[in-house]
């Protein structure tokens, strides 16, 4: 290592850690054992002169490593803050031994002694992280021009970002354009109001900062965040090159092909017609089925969730129909005052503020709403259409004539094409700008973006074919750095949502931009400088580290060998889990920072029945749930060594291989819940530990092991309670499979 | 805190997800923030819930991710116990704004070791548990709670009655004579995340709650069925303790009604449709009715709802409940109902009725422009996370009520409109 690490050990007696261990004897593992050179005891430690005492240690004795001994990690944080280039390490005493365990006990004093051993070889292996800096681009990208990526663009642009937009179509204006007016959606909900999409338009257009190109597709994205080399394909013969620092994808989504829904007479009868045609039947007089114009409509029914919440078409609901379809009965009213209007629905769902929308429409002269099943749609003798409906609330079947049928058609994300691709219809015809059509592919969805990574052209995507974010809490989550979906690309959403969409998204293209100029991680470890450096000369291209990282870090060249895109990387040490041959690590974060501490654990005798477990937990929600079961007091097992991960999927199999060849009887390794549900913050770190302990299995066959001795467990942080059970009865089971045979060797 | 006088580019008025997500996510912007909280811990309501839908996942996850997030950063101050009682817009167009601190009685030496709670005599009713339980008057709000100090209920307690936790602290950090404080603050811009508060089921005078003790709201099931809540995660009877073997969920109580709320809470549905898991996880066996008007399971939602309407012993109604009352003889609730689909009035016995109760914009005086506030209490803002206010945005409940992941968006939203306030300035 490059400077010499100079250590202060600094240990707190309070919060019942005096009185549960011996607090000179662990000094004497400082001192006598490990030669620190300054170490401490107090009994408040978090106190301003003791901190103070620290700081001026710092400075007389040019430390540059402090291990502070007192409470979890998680708390203090800013107390325990000195300069940057002092590394500070804090270990777990009062929360994961003196809260936890028997005190004045014997076992729980080799605990204690073994944390402190633990921290102290962790500063001696690492360095305080600095920040990866590279000239980083400013400029905004959003991709497609509709409603959401107008506003995104604005709202980027308003708070001083140079931006692009890009639209395949020769105007702006996207679906929003085609409509005649929108569902109220501000206070008091009742009257319809103007799209503004004119207004939108004009400012986007003359806007300084905004640079619009129409007729666009985005021929190929290079590079990284900050960094992004885009090239674009305009018209049919202009290229342009671009840098680009972050992107907004808002390409919104298409219609559900009515062609599907004969059942309901949609290509069958001429006068089944869908919503989006009714509104351009408002909008314009010269679109193609135009049902509306010179004609005298009586009577209309409208069919909600034409084939959205069914499992034969769209097993999801699209959000923004019901609303569609009770402001255009307003439309029928205006136009033809004598018709009757018929809304044949499962659930009427207008939330939030929108019900008072609803309740006006219900309360209009001539529109009738009931629940029910279309059973049928038939031409009647008097030329008429029939609808069948059933279970309804007005008695069980009904028949309804109406010269007009509606389908509330549901919505499709624009990145989904093949089987259930919406069949587009006039003004949207898809533009091939080349005389062949934007690359598509039913197996990989469309190829919107056309990125050069690895890993794939574009972002990934959820259960039907939307890039949305997985988590509850962090909407924006992305598993490409740097670019963000908005609006209903991501979700099916109304204008309301997405113009909130609009400017979450843009604020995090923005502040992806002022992170990576300060050589920082974005979310979930916000501001974290450290970041993966690979030793290439040793690298075999085995390619897992570019096949396993969840955000598509890594490209390869020719030879397979991984070519890191590091502004792309989220710091999760996925890469390193993955590697076999021990290449990557991160200053404050590796292979031999790991390795070493679990060497500094003393292994005991056989004979002296105390068995040694290693307990690897993820630091975002294992380790904070055994800080909550130790904060309720519950006692486990004190044979249980535990080292935090940055995710399980960091975890090295030469790790579990090294602490089993030095006698640990067994290891566990607890994580985020994976499957459908995953809780994992780095989406795959769990599963894909799961995925090694095939590995592992084997490792322990060729060392003639029990397979039982490497365990994987998920939890939940708020199933704390479980820990101590976990811990237990691994124990129990480790004692019972009989001691490690490698140990003492 | 010695400080006066403060200034920051941001106010974020309430820590819950909606004031957390914007503080956050302006401080990773660069902008230097205030965020106040007017409980002593951050987190708001969410904090409470057990599991989010449609994941079934518990909210202390993302919240560990977000308070790492706001305590390594050093460009948030935190104040809880604070509110903010005046608002002027200065000169400069900047906003001067007087923050109150309500006394905690216990000061940043706390080290949260808990010695002042074995010892204390007092006993209060537990808010974060919905009032189902007790806690000692000096009492950390929950295990898990940020900050992680304790706080004293004066109201129960004056700290004099035995005095005991004075002694026995010995960090110094309790102080009797705390009598808080105000400060001033210039801000450039403020973003209001106050949230909501659940309407009150009292109100709701037919359907028995607050004069049986086996009619609950949503929000004491989500304590109910929490790992750290009144009965560590079991979901019993209050009246008898015991296991629920039958159960009646009343949708829309005090929403949709132009008696109560006019507006639709947006949550309720999907929150009982989880509830109905809760239930199933610990009873196989129990019956659950679900009566409701629509079920309102938007977008990706329908998933979870159908996977529910898969449960053969989960009975969906369509129509309101008329009565709740009580079956003297076997002690069960009696739940009087029209199903508008089968035309059919229903009689039905239960063990527990779960109020479906909607939520109230906390929006009641705040130091904003009454003009910005719409009849039902709402921040009127057209879906825009902007007021007409200069540098005044709103977010979460209290623009409209909505489920965790809009509100979560529409805070990333709003610190949007306050960079370009700042900016203009």
């Amino acid at each position: 290592m490059a400077i010499e690490t100079k250590v202060g050990v600094y240990l707190c007696s309070g919060c019942g850690i005096g009185e549960s261990i011996n607090c000179e004897k662990l000094d004497l593992v400082a001192v006598k054992e490990n030669k620190i050179p300054v170490c401490k005891i107090n009994p408040w430690l978090c106190s301003e002169e003791s901190v103070e005492m620290i700081k001026k240690d710092i400075e007389s004795e040019q430390l540059n490593r402090v291990v502070i001994g007192a409470c979890s990690q998680r708390f203090l944080s800013d107390v325990f803050k000195f300069d940057p280039k002092v590394f500070v390490e804090r270990t777990n005493l009062r929360e994961q031994v003196a809260w936890s365990h028997k005190p004045n006990d014997e076992d729980t004093q080799m605990l204690a002694e073994d944390y402190l051993r633990m921290s102290i070889a962790k500063v001696r292996n690492c360095e305080p992280p600095e920040a990866f800096k590279k000239e980083i681009n400013d400029t905004v990208l959003v991709v497609g021009g509709g409603f959401t990526g107008m506003t995104a663009a604005l709202a980027s642009a308003n708070a001083g970002f140079n931006v692009v937009l890009t639209e395949k179509e020769n105007q702006l204006g996207g679906w929003i354009g085609r409509q005649y007016k929108i569902a109220p959606t501000h206070s008091p909900f009742q009257e319809l109001e103007p799209t503004g999409v004119e207004d939108l338009i004009s400012k986007v257009e003359s806007h300084e900062k905004i640079k619009v190109f129409k007729s666009c597709l985005v021929e190929k994205i290079s590079g990284e965040p900050g960094d992004f080399h885009v090239s674009l394909f305009i018209k049919e013969s202009t290229k342009e090159e671009l840098i680009i620092g972050s992107i907004v994808q808002a390409t919104g989504a298409k219609p559900y092909n009515p062609g599907k829904l004969s059942e309901l007479g949609y290509g069958i009868f001429d006068n089944v017609i869908t919503s989006i045609q009714l509104e351009e039947n408002f909008k314009t007089s010269n679109s193609r089925k135009n049902i509306i114009n010179g004609k005298q409509i009586k009577s209309i029914t409208f069919i909600q969730c034409a084939g959205s919440r069914d499992e034969k078409h769209l097993p999801y609901c699209s959000s923004e129909c019901c609303a569609t379809s009770l402001k255009q009965a307003l439309y029928i009213r205006e136009k033809f005052p004598d018709a009757f209007v018929y809304i044949i629905y499962r659930d009427i769902r207008m939330p939030a503020q929108q019900e008072l929308f609803f309740k006006r429409v219900q309360s209009e002269d001539n529109i009738f709403l009931t629940k029910g099943d279309v059973i049928n749609i038939n031409r009647a003798n008097n030329g008429m259409l029939r609808i069948d409906v059933d279970n309804t609330l007005l008695g069980d079947k009904i028949q309804i004539e109406s010269d007009v049928v509606v389908l509330a058609t549901g919505m499709v994300p624009s990145t989904l094409v093949g089987e259930i691709e919406s069949e587009v219809d006039t003004a949207v015809e898809e533009k091939t700008l080349d005389g062949k059509k934007a690359a598509a592919s039913a197996e990989v969805g469309a190829k919107i973006l056309n990125l050069t990574y690895r890993q794939g052209t574009d972002l990934p995507t959820l259960k039907y074919g939307f890039p949305d974010s997985h988590y509850i809490c962090f909407p924006y989550e992305t598993r490409r750095t740097g670019i963000y979906a908005a609006g209903s690309v991501r979700a099916p959403m109304d204008i309301s949502m997405s113009k909130a969409d609009a400017y979450g998204a843009a604020l995090k293209a923005i502040q992806l931009i002022h992170t990576a100029k300060e050589g920082k991680a974005v979310h979930p470890r916000s501001g974290d400088q450290s970041y993966p450096e690979f030793f290439l000369q040793r690298c075999t291209q085995c390619k897992r580290c570019t096949e396993e990282c969840p955000f598509g870090t890594l490209d390869e060249d020719v030879k397979g060998t991984p070519l890191p895109n590091i502004e792309r990387c989220r710091r999760c040490g996925i890469c390193l889990g993955a590697c076999p041959e021990r290449i990557i690590s991160f200053k404050d974060y590796s292979i031999n920072m790991i390795s070493s501490m679990i060497k500094s654990i003393e292994i005991p005798d056989e004979d002296e029945d105390k068995p040694r477990i290693l307990a690897f937990l993820c630091e975002n929600d294992a380790y904070p749930s055994l800080d909550i079961a130790c904060r309720n007091k519950l006692h486990y097992d004190p044979n249980v060594r535990v080292i935090p991960v940055r995710c399980l999927g960091s975890v090295n199999t030469v790790w579990i291989a090294d602490a089993l060849s030095r006698g640990f009887d067994g290891i566990l390794m607890i994580g985020c819940k994976y499957g459908d549900d995953y809780q994992c913050h780095y989406i795959r770190g769990s599963e894909l530990a799961n995925k090694r302990m095939e590995n592992v299995r084997e490792k322990l066959k060729q060392l003639v092991l029990e397979p039982e001795r490497v365990k994987l467990i998920t939890l939940s942080i708020d199933e704390y309670y479980k820990i101590p059970e976990i811990f237990n009865s691994f124990v129990e089971e480790m004692r019972s499979i009989g001691a490690n045979p490698y140990k003492g060797m | 805190m010695n400080q006066e006088y403060m200034s920051a580019d941001l106010l974020v008025v309430g820590a819950g997800i909606a004031g957390i997500t914007a503080a956050v996510e302006a401080a990773e912007t660069g902008l230097s923030v205030i965020l106040v909280e007017k409980k002593p811990y951050i987190g708001g309501k969410v904090a409470q819930f057990s599991k989010y839908f449609p994941k079934l996942c518990p909210p202390s996850c993302g919240l560990e991710i977000n308070i790492r997030r706001l305590r390594t950063n050093p460009l948030i101050k935190l104040y809880t116990l604070a509110e903010v009682s005046t608002n002027v817009l200065t000169s400069s167009g900047k906003h001067e704004v007087n923050i109150h601190l309500k006394p905690r009685y216990i000061n940043d030496k706390c080290t949260a070791c808990g010695e002042c709670a074995k010892v204390c005599q007092g006993r209060r009713k537990n808010d974060f548990n919905m009032n189902m339980d007790e806690t000692p008057c000096i009492h950390i709000p929950y295990e898990n709670a940020y900050p992680q100090k304790y706080v004293l209920d004066k109201k129960n307690c004056d700290g004099k009655c035995c005095s005991k936790c004075v002694e026995v602290c010995k960090y110094n950090a309790i102080d009797l004579d705390d009598n808080g404080k105000v400060f001033t603050a210039e801000v450039n811009s403020i973003i209001w995340a106050t949230g909501w508060e659940p309407y009150d089921a009292q109100k709701l005078d037919t359907l028995g709650f607050g004069k049986y003790p086996d009619v609950v709201t949503n929000l004491m099931m989500e304590r109910l069925a929490a790992a750290d809540g009144p009965t560590k995660g079991e979901i019993l009877r209050p009246s008898t303790k015991e296991k629920v073997k039958s159960v009646a969920f009343i949708q829309c109580a005090g929403s949709r009604d132009e008696n109560h709320l006019e507006y639709c809470s947006s949550v309720c549905c999907m929150a009982s449709l989880k509830h109905t898991r809760y239930i199933r996880e610990q009873n196989p066996d129990a019956e659950i009715y679900v009566h409701y008007i629509d079920v309102r399971s938007n977008g990706f939602h329908e998933d979870f709802y159908r996977n529910v309407q898969g449960d053969s012993k989960v009975h969906f109604h369509r129509g309101k409940v008329g009565k709740v009352s009580l079956n003297d003889e076997t002690g069960n609730l009696i739940v009087e109902a029209e199903d508008s689909l089968t035309g059919k009035y229903m009689k039905n016995e239960v063990e527990l009725v779960v109020l479906a109760t909607g939520m109230k914009p906390s929006t009641n005086n705040l130091p904003i422009d009454k003009l910005m506030i719409d009849k039902n209490g709402f921040v009127n803002c057209s879906g825009e996370p902007a007021m007409k206010h200069p540098g005044e945005y709103a977010c979460g409940v209290i623009t409209e009520p909505k489920d965790v992941a809009s509100v979560v968006q529409e805070a990333t939203g709003s610190v949007l409109k306050a960079i370009q306030n700042i900016k203009r300035n």
